[in-house]
C-alpha cells in the first residue's frame, strides 16, 4: 500500500492545467476539425424536450423517452446540474444525524407497483411476520430469538429534490429487547431507506399506479437484505440491483464534492487507485489537503454554478500528472476506486457515507441520476 | 517530428503490413498472434507500437493499415492514442486506419466514457470498431476482420479500395452522430 499525502503549490498548478488543456486538443494541420459549437446540442434538447412535453397519451409518452434515452446514451453529460444545494428547512435534525456518518450500500430500485403511505402500519405488520418466518427457517437450532423481531415503516420527510419526488420512506429491522424494563431501548439491526431525489424525467415515464424511489440505500447485513428485498419484490412487483460506480462517475463526485463551499474540513481529500497487476493488485492512496484541492478546483472552475466535462478532466489530468511527476506512475492507467472527501465518501462497488448535512441532497441527486440511468 | 506516410516505401510483392498502436502490450501481443494465425493468401506482417513515433527504422516496410487500440478502462491509452494521432499522415484518414476500443463490456470498470471514443472516430472520420479483447472468441473474430480489412487497403482484393471500404462502413452509422 503506497500513500502519498501532498500539498500542490500554486504557481505550478496554473501553467500545469494550461500545458495539460492544450496537450488535448491536438488535431493534424491538414484535417478540418469537428466543429460542433457548445450551444448547438443543448438547443436540441432543449427542442426535443419541447416535443416530448406535448405528447399526451402515456404509451406516447414512454417511446419519446425511450427515443430519447437511446440519443442520450451516445453524449457525455456537457453540462451537469448545478453544484450541491443547500438543504430544505423541513429535514428533521434527529433523522438527518441517522442518515449520516453511515456506509450505505446502494441499490437501484424499480418503481414499486400500488405502493401507498397510508399503509405503512400494515406493511409493517406484514413484513415482521415475513422476517420472521425466514428466520425460522432451516434454523432448528435457534428459538427465541426470531420472535423478537419487529419492523417498522416510517416517511423520512423532507428529503426530497422537487415536490414531485415521492416522499422518502425508512424501514428499520429492531429486535424488541428482552427485559420487561420500559427504559431499554430497541437494538437497530438493519435500516434500508428509499427515496428519490430530482427523478423528474423517470417519473414523466410511468403511469399513475407507480411510486418512483429509484434509489434504496441499506446499512446491515446482507442476509437481512435480500430478505427486505424478496419480500419488497413479491409485494410490489420491483427489483432490485446493485448500483456500481465507475471509474467515470466516480471522478465526477470527487470533482463536484470539491466544488462544494465548506465552513471548515473533517477530513482529508484520499483518493484509492486500484493497480491491476498479478499476482496481487496493488492499491495506491494518495490524500491532499482538502484546501488545496479546494484551490486547485477553484483554479479550474469557469463557469459559475455548473460543471463541465472538462473541468473533471482537467481537475483529475492535475491530480494525476503532480503524482506521475513525483513517482513516474501514471495513474490514468490505473482504475480510480474510492474517493472520500469532506462531503462524502463513494466506493466503486456502490458503497457511499455522507459525513455533511448541507450537501446531503445534492449527493443524493447524482445518485439517484445514476440509479436511474442503470434502470433505463 | 516525424510523420508515418502511407506511400513512402514500395509495396512488397504479396505483403501486408499492419501497425497495432497502443498501450496495452498483452492484448496487442494476442491480437497479433490471432491474426497470423489466420488463414490468408497474402504474407502477413503484424507490426506492434507503444505509441507514435515510431523510431526511425530503415528496414520497415510500408504500413497499409494502422489500429489504434484503446481501452476503455484506462484514460491513459486513450491519451496516448491522441497524441499518437499527430504523427500521421493525413492521407492515412482514408481508410487506412481505424479505431478500435477495448473493455466496454465490463461497464464497472470504465474510465472512459464510450461517447469520447466515439466522438474521437467521427473527428477523424475513421471506423470505429468495439471489442473485447480479453475474450478469446471475440478476439479471434475481431483478427478475422482485421485481415480483411488489411487486404483491402494492401490492394490484395481486386475491385475494392481502402476508400471504397470507408464508405462502405460510413454508411452504416447512426444519423444521431451527426449531431454531436
Amino acid at each position: 500500500m503506497l500513500c502519498v499525502a501532498s500539498g500542490l503549490a500554486r504557481p505550478w498548478r496554473a501553467e500545469h492545467a494550461q500545458a495539460r488543456l492544450s496537450a488535448g486538443t491536438g488535431h493534424p494541420g491538414t484535417m478540418e476539425p469537428c466543429d460542433s459549437p457548445e450551444s448547438t446540442p443543448r438547443q436540441n434538447a432543449s427542442s426535443n424536450l419541447k416535443d416530448y412535453f406535448l405528447a399526451s397519451t402515456p404509451w406516447q409518452k414512454r417511446l419519446e423517452s425511450v427515443r430519447k434515452q437511446t440519443s442520450f446514451v451516445q453524449t457525455t453529460p456537457r453540462r451537469k446540474v448545478p453544484e450541491c444545494s443547500q438543504l430544505q428547512e423541513t429535514i428533521d435534525p434527529h433523522k438527518l444525524a441517522f442518515l449520516l456518518h453511515k456506509q450505505w450500500t446502494l441499490y437501484s430500485l424499480t418503481p414499486l407497483y400500488k405502493f401507498s403511505y397510508t399503509n405503512l402500519k400494515e406493511y409493517s405488520r406484514l413484513l415482521s411476520a415475513f422476517v420472521a418466518a425466514e428466520k425460522q427457517k432451516g434454523l432448528a437450532v435457534e428459538v427465541g430469538e426470531d420472535f423478537n423481531i419487529k419492523v417498522i415503516f416510517s416517511t423520512l420527510l423532507g428529503i426530497k429534490g422537487t415536490p414531485r419526488d415521492s416522499e422518502a420512506f425508512l424501514v428499520q429491522i429492531l429486535s424488541k429487547s428482552q427485559l420487561p424494563s420500559k427504559n431499554r431501548e430497541d437494538k437497530v439491526l438493519w435500516t434500508g431507506w428509499f427515496c428519490c431525489i430530482f427523478g423528474d424525467s423517470f417519473l414523466e415515464t410511468v403511469s399513475e399506479d407507480f411510486t418512483c424511489l429509484p434509489l434504496f440505500l441499506a446499512n446491515g447485513s446482507e442476509s437481512n437484505t435480500a430478505i427486505i428485498g424478496t419480500w419488497f419484490q413479491k409485494t410490489f412487483d420491483c427489483y432490485f440491483s446493485r448500483l456500481a460506480i465507475n471509474a467515470f462517475n466516480l471522478s465526477w463526485m470527487a470533482a463536484m464534492w470539491t466544488a462544494c463551499k465548506m465552513d471548515h474540513y473533517m477530513a482529508t481529500t484520499e483518493f484509492l487507485w486500484s493497480v491491476p497487476c498479478s499476482p496481487q493488485s496493488l492499491d495506491i492512496s494518495y490524500a491532499v489537503h482538502p484546501e488545496d484541492a479546494k484551490a486547485l478546483w477553484d483554479s479550474v472552475h469557469k463557469t459559475p454554478g455548473e460543471v463541465t466535462q472538462e473541468e473533471v478532466d482537467l481537475f483529475m489530468d492535475c491530480l494525476c500528472s503532480h503524482f506521475h511527476r513525483h513517482f513516474k506512475i501514471h495513474l490514468s492507467a490505473t482504475r480510480l476506486v474510492r474517493v472520500s472527501t469532506s462531503v462524502a465518501s463513494a466506493h466503486t462497488d456502490g458503497k457511499i457515507k455522507i459525513l455533511c448535512h448541507k450537501y446531503l441532497i445534492g449527493v443524493l441527486a447524482y445518485l439517484t441520476e445514476l440509479a436511474v440511468f442503470q434502470i433505463e | 517530428m516525424s510523420v508515418l506516410m502511407p506511400m513512402d516505401k514500395l509495396p512488397g510483392l504479396n505483403k501486408a503490413t499492419i501497425l497495432l498502436v497502443g498501450t496495452e502490450d498483452a492484448l496487442l501481443q494476442q491480437l497479433a498472434e490471432a491474426m497470423l494465425q489466420e488463414d490468408c493468401a497474402s504474407e502477413l506482417q503484424v507490426h506492434l507500437a507503444k505509441s507514435l513515433p515510431l523510431p526511425s527504422n530503415g528496414s520497415r516496410p510500408r504500413i497499409d493499415l494502422i489500429v489504434f487500440v484503446i481501452n476503455l478502462h484506462s484514460k491513459y491509452s486513450f491519451q496516448n492514442v491522441e497524441e499518437s494521432l499527430c504523427h500521421v499522415d493525413s492521407r492515412f484518414f482514408l481508410g487506412k486506419l481505424c479505431f478500435l476500443a477495448t473493455g466496454a463490456g465490463q461497464e464497472s470498470h470504465c474510465s472512459v466514457h464510450q461517447s469520447m471514443v466515439v466522438k474521437l472516430a467521427h473527428t477523424y472520420r475513421s471506423p470505429l470498431l468495439f471489442c473485447d479483447l480479453e475474450v478469446e472468441s471475440f478476439r479471434a473474430s475481431m483478427a478475422q476482420r482485421l485481415v480483411r480489412m488489411l487486404q483491402i487497403c494492401a490492394g490484395h482484393v481486386p475491385g475494392v479500395s481502402a476508400l471504397n471500404l470507408l464508405s462502405l462502413l460510413r454508411s452504416s452509422e447512426s444519423p444521431s452522430l451527426e449531431e454531436l
